[in-house]
């Protein structure tokens, strides 16, 4: 039932039959005249500037790249044999497997948790603003925050410090033996006593490489330590830098103004074994007490000449896509929560606290109720997902830098490429608009459903 | 017991969501203490070096950034671009909106069936046919160009919208404004948009929101001159490393106005962005 045919009805009533059906003939045909006057502007721009375009890729596809040659499907076949179109396949699937499912998980998590805490709307505030971001805006953060330099980007910082305070900061990355010293240089970057000691021996293992003002603070002279002799069951030693400031040291030997080299590693070998480890001390001495007697190795194990850690390549070519993936969670989390938390509330709480009531404990009521009632919303957040990913342009195209682009490239970005971005072939670029197209028909024919049946 | 393993756990999740949280603002906090830093602070040391030394702040990469000839004109072709989209789809979509929702005319069900089809098909689809089409019609380049562009695919989801949101309108409200003889126009600008006010309000954010946020379409149909602040961004960020001083001050201005937006209409902007996301 329509607005006209209410006005016609009520206005029909009083008038004799004749004369109203002709007057009510005529107000229907203005009435429809105004409201294709209504539709008309978005009729025209949608059927110019959107219908069009879909008929004309479609249409262009079928032809070469200057539009001239009439090809067939070579487009297609083609697209699926260029590395780099294939690439962006490939890397479009990745994106379609891993980015929505994720943030479904992680924004039902935190939907779940948010509710248990008093500052949830500050929360879910904080958590949806990037979505006002612009992609550009959020690839300039990542591209920052992913930067290699630990000096540069947060991550790599994070990642640097948490790694040396495990596994400890190499001292000396630049420290060596001279040739012919007393000391092998093993071809895992360690060094080694070149002769057998055994107990009651102290040795003196010279390094030079090291700038004096790189030396750790507190570093002191080693002359000293270098005379103690050692007790019949112990071994003993120093481990200094054999270099005088100044000038004037003899090569080889401990001078009174040379310093020792702290906070090295140093290990007892036996028939190839490591018997025991220690650490010199701020003079650069060690000792290894309690030996049996026999024929040692001193060895200084690489780890004391490792260069320093780098952190992780984010932006190389193996890490760039899961990276930019990050930066798209950043974006998108807020909003897989704020839906799913919407829906999360409209949960009946009677089946929630029989369940507490009957003593299941809170996974088993996340894992047994509440999934299961959420998943409606849960499949229209990972569909929704779904589709914005397969277009994801912005954030590809920003945060890869140049000479990775083609590693992290999607399916957008190569159509970009290919149409404009100096490939110049508007016919494979038609066709990857028309399979961008293809990608999203099932969703396309999922809403007209969803509408029609709405409408019943 | 039980409620000491209640506050237990409770502490564990408030823990968890404040880590959440400082991960959320890092980025952001990043990009701002970097836009304050010169160009020789950020090239010894990262911006978290800023926390102990706050001397190192000032606001002379904004000052820099007013001089800055290019990114004042595309800061005002951003605005010269998103106002009239988000106008223009905002009236166009009411209109239509309203005759799909309550006016008879040939072909109607389909013609929305068409609407709700046209939800889904991704701008990427219509950048070459339209740039041919502009091309002839001398707007390629334009900034007309390029909000004729974001109306027609802003439209679908618009008209999508308001006409589900009009056709709960009740229908003696409408029955009883035509018996009192007022014309179709009149009854939509008096009533219609009146009562439609909150609908028009989500989409007129999610609209301006997301086109001041586009860079593909401007990256296609506006010229040098006409080109937004995401494009004139996106084209300093080659040398990137070496500009951050101009990069980030220029990426906090351009979120910045959508984040004010973002907080000022909460509530209009997440339902706009939900209701969006059939996009």
């Amino acid at each position: 039932m329509t607005a006209t045919t209410l006005a016609k009805e009520a206005s029909s009533a009083p008038v004799a039959p004749v004369a109203s059906a002709d007057r009510a003939r005529r107000t229907r045909r203005r009435g429809r005249i105004i409201a294709l006057l209504f539709v008309l502007p978005a009729l025209l721009l949608l059927g110019a500037l959107v219908v069009y375009p879909v008929v004309f890729s479609v249409g262009r596809s079928f032809f070469d790249a200057s539009g001239t040659r009439f090809v067939g499907g070579d487009n297609y076949t083609e697209m699926f044999r260029d590395p780099a179109t294939l690439k962006a396949i490939r890397n479009t699937t990745i994106w379609v497997v891993v980015a929505p499912a994720l943030l479904t998980g992680l924004g039902l998590i935190l939907a779940v948790l948010v509710e248990k805490v008093r500052w949830a709307t500050a929360f879910k505030l904080l958590l949806f603003m990037p979505m006002a971001v612009s992609f550009l805006a959020a690839g300039i953060i990542f591209r920052l925050a992913y930067d290699e330099d630990p000096d540069k980007g947060v991550l790599n910082a994070a990642v640097v410090s948490v790694h040396d305070a495990f596994a400890g900061t190499s001292s000396y990355p630049t420290a060596r033996a001279r040739e012919g010293q007393g000391l092998i240089h093993g071809t895992d970057g360690s060094y080694r006593t070149s002769t057998a000691v055994a107990p009651g021996d102290s040795v003196t293992l010279g390094l030079v490489g090291v700038l004096p003002k790189d030396l750790p603070a507190g570093a002191g002279p080693a002359y000293a330590a270098a005379g103690r002799s050692a007790a019949p069951d112990e071994l003993r030693g120093v481990v200094y830098l054999d270099f005088t400031p100044g000038g004037g040291g003899r090569q080889g030997e401990v001078d009174r103004r040379e310093s020792g080299l702290p906070e090295m590693k140093v290990e007892a070998m036996r028939d190839g074994r490591t018997v025991a480890s220690t650490t010199t001390a701020s003079d650069g001495s060690f000792r290894f007490p309690g030996l049996a007697s026999g024929a040692y190795t001193v060895e200084l194990p690489a780890s004391n000449f490792a260069p320093p850690y780098q952190g992780v390549s984010w932006l190389g070519r193996t890490l760039v896509t899961p990276a930019i993936i990050g930066a798209y969670l950043w974006i998108w989390t807020g909003f897989a929560m704020v839906l799913i938390g919407a829906g999360l509330s409209t949960l009946p709480r009677d089946a929630l606290e029989a369940a507490r009531m009957d003593g299941a404990n809170e996974w088993q009521i996340f894992r047994r109720i509440t999934v299961p009632l959420l998943a409606p919303v849960l499949t229209v957040v990972f569909v929704t997902l779904v589709i914005n990913v397969m277009k994801v342009f912005d954030l590809v195209y920003i945060i890869a830098p140049g000479p990775v682009q083609e590693d992290a490239t999607v399916l957008a970005t190569q159509m970009w490429l290919v149409s404009f971005g100096g490939g110049n072939n508007q016919g494979l670029g038609s066709a990857l608009g028309v399979l961008l197209l293809l990608l999203v028909i099932p969703a396309m024919v999922f809403n007209v459903r969803r509408f029609r049946r709405s409408q019943r | 017991m039980n409620a000491v393993r209640r506050g237990l756990g409770n502490g564990l999740v408030q823990a968890f969501l404040v880590v959440i949280g400082l991960i959320w603002l890092t980025p952001l906090a990043g990009l701002f203490l970097s836009s304050l830093r010169s160009a020789d602070d950020t090239a010894k040391g990262g911006w978290w070096t800023a926390l102990a030394a706050p001397g190192q702040l000032s606001f002379d990469n904004y000052s820099a950034l007013l001089k800055n000839a290019g990114i004042i004109q595309s800061f005002w072709n951003t605005v010269l671009i998103s106002v009239p989209t988000t106008v223009l789809v905002v009236v166009v979509a009411a209109l239509a909106g309203y005759a799909f929702a309550w006016l008879d005319f040939p072909a109607r069900e389909p013609l929305f069936l068409l609407v709700v089809a046209l939800l889904v098909v991704p701008v990427q689809i219509g950048l070459l046919p339209v740039a041919k089409l502009f091309g002839q019609l001398g707007l390629f380049g334009t900034i007309p160009g390029v909000v004729l562009f974001h109306v027609a695919y802003g439209l679908p989801f618009a008209v999508f919208l308001l006409r589900n949101y009009f056709a709960e309108m009740p229908k003696e409200m409408l029955e009883a404004a035509r018996m009192d003889g007022g014309s179709e126009w009149r009854i939509f600008i008096r009533l219609v948009l009146p009562v439609g006010r909150p609908a028009l309000a989500s989409l007129a954010i999610f609209q301006f929101l997301w086109v001041w946020n586009d860079m593909l379409v401007a990256l296609l149909f506006a010229d040098s001159s006409s080109q937004p602040l995401t494009v004139e961004l996106q084209s300093q960020i080659r040398q990137f490393g070496s500009n951050i001083d101009v990069l980030a001050p220029g990426a906090f201005l351009s979120l910045i106005v959508p984040v004010v937006v973002f907080f000022a209409f909460q509530r209009h902007f997440v339902q706009g962005v939900m209701a969006g996301s059939v996009k």
